[in-house]
C-alpha cells in the first residue's frame, strides 16, 4: 500500500500497458489452452493450433459491422469453424499410430500451410479490418486513463470463458474424462470410451476455444498472413512455462506473457526483443529439474 | 554379399552425384547454380537436423535457430571485417555453437516431442529478435550488399556464381566428411546407443546428458557453418530465411531420407527443397496449398521414413521384425560399447 501511495505517479504510465498485458494474456491463455488439451490429453502436437485461430480471426473481419447481432453470428460461425476443421485434422490424424509425433507434428504442419494459404485465398493477402461493437467501440476512464472499452470487456469475458473451462473441466464427467486421459490413456480405454472420440472430442474443443479466441481476440491480435504463426509460437511458449498439469499453470504462464509482450516492451524498450526468450530461458533453468521430472513422465 | 553389394551400389551412386554436383554449373545456367549453391547450405542443415533427430534421437524443429546465428555472424563480420571464407565459416560455426549451448539447458533434460516444442519456440523466438533487433541485423528488411567472399587469405574474391557453388560444394562435402568420420567413432556409436536405450547407458556409467549436449552443440555448429554459405550464395539474408517452415520442410526431408543417414538426410533435405523452389516458381500464388498437401501425401506414401522417424526410441540397424523384442536389440548393441 506504501509503494502505491508513495509511487502512484512512477506507476501510472504503466498502468496502460499493465492492463493491456492482462487482456493479451487472457487472450493467450484461451488460445493455448486448446494447445495444452490437444498435447496434454491427445498427446498431439498440434502445429495447426495457430491455424484454428486465424479461422477465428478472418470470420470475425468478415462478419463484424459494428453490431451484437453480428459479434453473436461470427462467434457462433468462428468456434464452430475452427471446431470442424479441428474435427478434421483428427481425421486426417487417425491413420497415424498414436505416439508418433514426428509424423503427426509434419501432417499438422502441412494442414497449417494449407489451410493458411486457402484462407489468404478466400480472404485476401491484406490484413482485414476488423470493427467491434458500436458500442465498445469508444474509450473509458480507468483510474483517470483512456481505455479502449473493448479491452475492458475482452478482461471480463475471457476471465469468464476461462472460469467456465476451469468449471468443466473440474465439474462435469466430459471433463473428468479428459482428466483420466491425461492420466492414464490406456485405462479410459479399458473403460470402455473410444481414443479416437475422445482424440475427436479434444481437437473440436481445441479448436472451438482457439476460434472463440479468434473472434474475440481479433481486436487485439487481427487476423492476418502471420496470426497463424504468431500464435502457435505464443501458445507453445505458454505450454512450454506452464507445463500441462495445471490450468493455473496455463494461466499464469499466459498472463506472464501478456505483460512481458506488453509492460516489459514499455519498461525495457530496448531489450524488448529478447525479453520473451529470457523469460522462457529463466523459467526453463529455474524449473528444469521438476519439468525434467515431470516430461519424462509424460 | 548382399550387404557388399549394396554397398558397392551406394558408394557408386554418391560418387556419381558428387561428379553431377561438381560438373553441373557448366551444364546449367547461373540462376540455377545460384539456387543449388542455396539448396547445398540447406541440404547442410538437414545434416545437423538429422544429426539430432536420427542419431541423437532428439527431433528438432530449431536448428534454423543456429543457422540463423551463423549467417548473421557471418553476414555482419563479412561487411564489416574480414571477407575471407575460412574465418567467416568458422566465426558462423562458433556462433551457431554458442547458440546451442545456450539452449542446451533447455532441451538437455526433455525428450521427444517436448524437444519439438521447445526447440520451435526457440527457432520462432530467434527469428522474432532478428526482425526487431534492427541495429545488427537491419530488422526484416535483412542485409544485403555484403562483400563478396575470398576463400582463402590472398585468393581473388568469388565473382561468379559458378565460383560461389564450388565454394559452397566444397565447404559442403569437407563439413560432411567430417561428421560421416565422426559418426564412426566411438563418440557416435555412444550417442546411437544413447538414442537406443538411455537407461542401460546410464547404468553402464555414461554420462548421456553430456553426450546429447554435445551432439546439440556439434549440430549447432554445423548449421552455423550452412548459415555462413548461405550468405555466400544468396549474398542476402533476411528473417524470411530462417522461418518455421524451412524448419518443418528440413525435417520432412530428414524424415523422408531415414532420420538416422546423413546421406539420406542431404538427398532428402535438398529434394523438399528443390520442391519449394520449384513449386513457388510454377505456381506463386497456390504454392503453399500444394507444398502443404504434398507434406499430408508425404506422411502417408513413406512408412519406412515415418517408422523410423520415432525419436529416441528405435535403433535403425534392427529390421523391422525385431522392434517389439528389446532383450535382441540390447544384445546386439550393448557389447560392443564396453570399453
Amino acid at each position: 500500500m506504501i509503494a502505491v501511495a508513495a509511487g502512484t505517479n512512477r506507476i501510472d504510465p504503466y498502468l496502460i500497458p499493465a492492463l493491456d498485458g492482462v487482456a493479451y494474456g487472457l487472450l493467450v491463455f484461451v488460445a493455448a489452452s486448446g494447445l495444452v488439451f490437444c498435447f496434454g490429453v491427445a498427446n498431439i502436437l498440434n502445429l495447426a493450433h495457430g491455424t484454428l485461430y486465424a479461422i477465428g480471426g478472418y470470420t470475425a473481419a468478415a462478419l463484424l459491422d459494428g453490431g451484437w447481432a453480428s459479434l453473436a453470428l461470427a462467434l457462433t460461425v468462428g468456434v464452430l469453424a475452427a471446431a470442424a476443421a479441428g474435427v478434421l485434422l483428427a481425421g486426417l490424424l487417425t491413420p497415424i499410430a498414436t505416439g508418433n509425433h514426428l509424423t503427426q507434428a509434419l501432417l499438422t504442419f502441412g494442414v497449417a500451410l494449407a489451410g493458411g494459404s486457402l484462407l489468404v485465398a478466400g480472404f485476401g493477402p491484406d490484413d482485414p479490418q476488423v470493427r467491434v461493437p458500436a458500442a465498445l467501440d469508444g474509450s473509458v476512464a480507468v483510474a483517470g486513463h483512456r481505455y479502449a472499452a473493448y479491452r475492458l470487456v475482452f478482461i471480463v469475458v475471457a476471465a469468464l470463458i476461462a472460469a467456465a473451462l476451469y468449471l468443466v473441466v473440474r465439474r462435469t464427467r466430459a471433463g473428468m474424462l479428459v482428466r483420466a486421459a491425461v492420466g492414464d490413456p490406456e485405462m479410459v480405454a479399458c473403460l470402455g470410451v473410444s481414443p479416437a472420440r475422445i482424440r475427436a472430442g479434444v481437437l473440436a474443443a481445441a479448436g472451438a476455444l482457439a476460434g472463440a479466441a479468434g473472434v474475440l481476440g481479433a481486436p487485439i491480435i487481427g487476423p492476418g498472413t502471420d496470426t497463424a504463426d504468431t500464435v502457435l509460437l505464443l501458445s507453445l511458449v505458454v505450454v512450454v512455462l506452464g507445463g500441462l498439469g495445471s490450468m493455473a499453470g496455463t494461466l499464469l504462464a499466459a498472463l506472464a506473457i501478456g505483460e512481458i509482450q506488453t509492460l516489459g516492451v514499455a519498461l525495457l524498450p530496448s531489450a524488448a526483443p529478447f525479453l520473451l526468450f529470457a523469460a522462457m530461458a529463466a523459467v526453463l533453468a529455474v524449473r528444469a529439474r521438476g519439468l525434467a521430472a515431470r516430461w519424462r513422465t509424460t | 554379399m548382399r550387404d557388399e553389394v549394396i554397398r558397392w551400389a551406394r558408394a557408386a551412386v554418391a560418387v556419381l552425384v558428387l561428379a553431377g554436383l561438381v560438373v553441373a554449373p557448366w551444364v546449367v545456367d547461373d540462376y540455377t547454380t545460384a539456387i543449388l549453391a542455396r539448396t547445398l547450405a540447406l541440404a547442410l542443415v538437414g545434416v545437423s537436423v538429422a544429426l539430432l533427430t536420427g542419431v541423437a534421437g532428439m527431433p528438432t524443429l530449431g536448428q534454423t535457430a543456429p543457422y540463423a546465428a551463423g549467417a548473421y555472424a557471418s553476414a555482419v563480420l563479412g561487411s564489416r571485417i574480414s571477407d575471407v571464407g575460412v574465418v567467416q565459416v568458422a566465426v558462423a560455426a562458433g556462433a551457431g555453437a554458442v547458440l546451442a549451448a545456450l539452449t542446451v539447458p533447455l532441451v538437455v533434460h526433455a525428450r521427444g516431442v517436448i524437444i519439438l516444442m521447445i526447440t520451435l519456440a526457440i527457432g520462432e523466438l530467434v527469428v522474432t529478435v532478428l526482425g526487431r533487433w534492427r541495429s545488427v541485423t537491419g530488422g526484416t528488411d535483412g542485409l544485403a550488399g555484403i562483400p563478396a567472399v575470398r576463400p582463402f587469405w590472398g585468393l581473388p574474391a568469388l565473382a561468379t556464381d559458378q565460383a560461389r557453388y564450388l565454394y559452397t560444394l566444397v565447404v559442403v562435402a569437407t563439413l560432411v566428411g567430417a561428421v560421416l568420420l565422426l559418426l564412426r567413432t566411438r563418440a557416435g556409436l555412444l550417442l546411437r546407443a544413447g538414442r537406443d536405450d538411455e537407461t542401460r547407458l546410464r547404468a553402464s556409467g555414461h554420462r548421456v546428458p553430456l553426450q546429447v549436449s554435445g551432439a546439440h552443440v556439434a549440430a549447432g555448429a554445423i548449421a552455423g557453418a550452412a548459415g555462413s554459405l548461405l550468405v555466400v550464395a544468396q549474398q542476402y539474408i533476411s528473417p524470411a530465411d530462417f522461418g518455421f517452415d524451412t524448419s518443418a520442410l528440413l525435417l520432412l526431408g530428414v524424415v523422408i531420407g531415414g532420420t538416422a543417414s546423413v546421406g539420406g538426410a542431404l538427398v532428402g533435405a535438398a529434394l523438399v527443397i528443390a520442391a519449394r523452389d520449384w513449386l513457388f516458381g510454377v505456381l506463386p500464388g497456390q504454392a503453399p496449398l500444394v507444398l502443404g498437401a504434398l507434406f499430408v501425401a508425404t506422411v502417408y506414401l513413406l512408412p519406412s521414413g515415418v517408422t523410423r522417424a520415432r525419436g529416441r526410441l528405435r535403433p535403425v540397424t534392427v529390421p523391422p521384425t525385431h522392434q517389439d523384442a528389446p532383450a535382441a536389440r540390447e544384445h546386439a548393441t550393448v557389447p560392443e560399447l564396453r570399453p
